[in-house]
């Protein structure tokens, strides 16, 4: 196991922010169209942050015209170029299932 | 066709320059040592023995050890004969390490896989099973008829049945080399390898 955590250790990102479950994120991430390469945010709610090391996911819940749309990130991919922590939100899970079948203001969070 | 031996550690994943995350098994491989050339001449064949994974000598076994000692080398655990095409030079006691390879090149790999002990034909042969549903009771991971009637009045060799699963020696062709670590000695190949982690790897040149 540590074998593995020491080979891995140079592709993990340094400059992640802190964020947990419940907090809202704009996740800029390069879209290469051909030759030429942009950056597209994805703005939402983290639901959940999913295994450790080069593995770690993490989970984007937004909805978008009325559709749940849910993105799963690997945190450490280099198709991620910033994360952004815009709000620290206040929840009592660390998997925020439940959310998604929550719509409109039962969809809130609190802010911290 | 020369290779290495080596041992495996276990999956983990690479991002590549694009960004995508390759699936990667990490091969601890190497240094092998080459412990005997068999000659067409006297053996009536042309390969090489390599062994690898140095031992104590009290933990090797003493026949190894006698037979290691005419090529001055150390106890070794493994040995395994790989072919060598006639143009390539090789002496006895040579080191072979993981340089031997290149990333992007492709190699074969083989193992024993896991053993899983006896198995129905579901889960060893990818039957169906039968019918859930419609009066059935006790069908539904059974293998069907397995012959017809009193002519041949017997069951076709080789039948596909339960029975002992795994620990067999599987080798998969043509895989890709994502990435070597010559300091560690490590190789990361492209998906999976047959095996569990810290069983043996053999690695061949195509």
């Amino acid at each position: 196991m540590d074998l593995i955590n020491t080979v891995t250790a140079s592709q993990l990102k340094t400059d992640i922010p802190e964020f947990k479950a419940g907090d809202t994120l704009r996740v800029h991430t390069r879209v290469i169209e051909g030759e030429k390469e942009r950056i597209q945010i994805f703005e939402g709610v983290c639901i959940r942050r999913k295994g450790s090391g080069i593995h770690e996911t993490f989970t984007v819940h937004k909805v978008s015209n009325g559709v749940g749309v849910e993105r799963i990130f690997p945190l450490h991919s280099p198709r991620i170029s910033k994360i952004e922590n815009t709000k620290i939100g206040r929840v009592r899970r660390a998997k925020l299932y439940y959310l998604r079948k929550l719509r409109g203001k039962a969809a809130r969070i609190a802010e911290k | 066709m020369s290779g290495l031996l080596g041992k495996k550690i276990r999956m983990t994943q690479v991002f590549d320059d694009t960004g995508r995350s390759i699936p990667v098994t990490v091969i601890n491989a190497g240094p092998c040592y080459v412990s005997q050339i068999k000659t067409a001449d006297k053996d009536g064949y042309h390969a090489i023995q390599i062994g690898y994974m140095e031992l104590k000598e009290k933990h090797a076994k003493k026949p190894v050890v006698g037979h290691l000692k005419k090529a001055d080398l150390k106890p070794l655990k493994y040995l395994r004969e790989f072919d060598l095409p006639l143009n390539e030079e090789v002496q006895i006691g040579d080191e072979l390490k993981v340089d031997m390879f290149k990333e992007g090149e492709e190699v074969v790999v083989s193992g024993y896989a896991k053993g899983r002990g006896f198995q129905g034909v579901m889960k060893r042969h990818g039957f169906h099973g039968g019918q859930k549903t419609h009066g059935q009771s006790d069908r539904a991971r059974a293998p069907g008829s397995i012959g017809q009637s009193s002519d041949p009045s017997r069951v076709y060799k080789n039948m596909k049945m339960a029975g002992r699963m795994g620990n067999n020696r599987v080798t998969i062709p043509l895989v890709e080399i994502v990435k070597i670590d010559t300091e560690r000695n490590l190789i990361f190949v492209k998906g999976p390898v047959p095996g569990a982690p810290n069983s043996l790897v053999e690695i061949k040149k195509v």
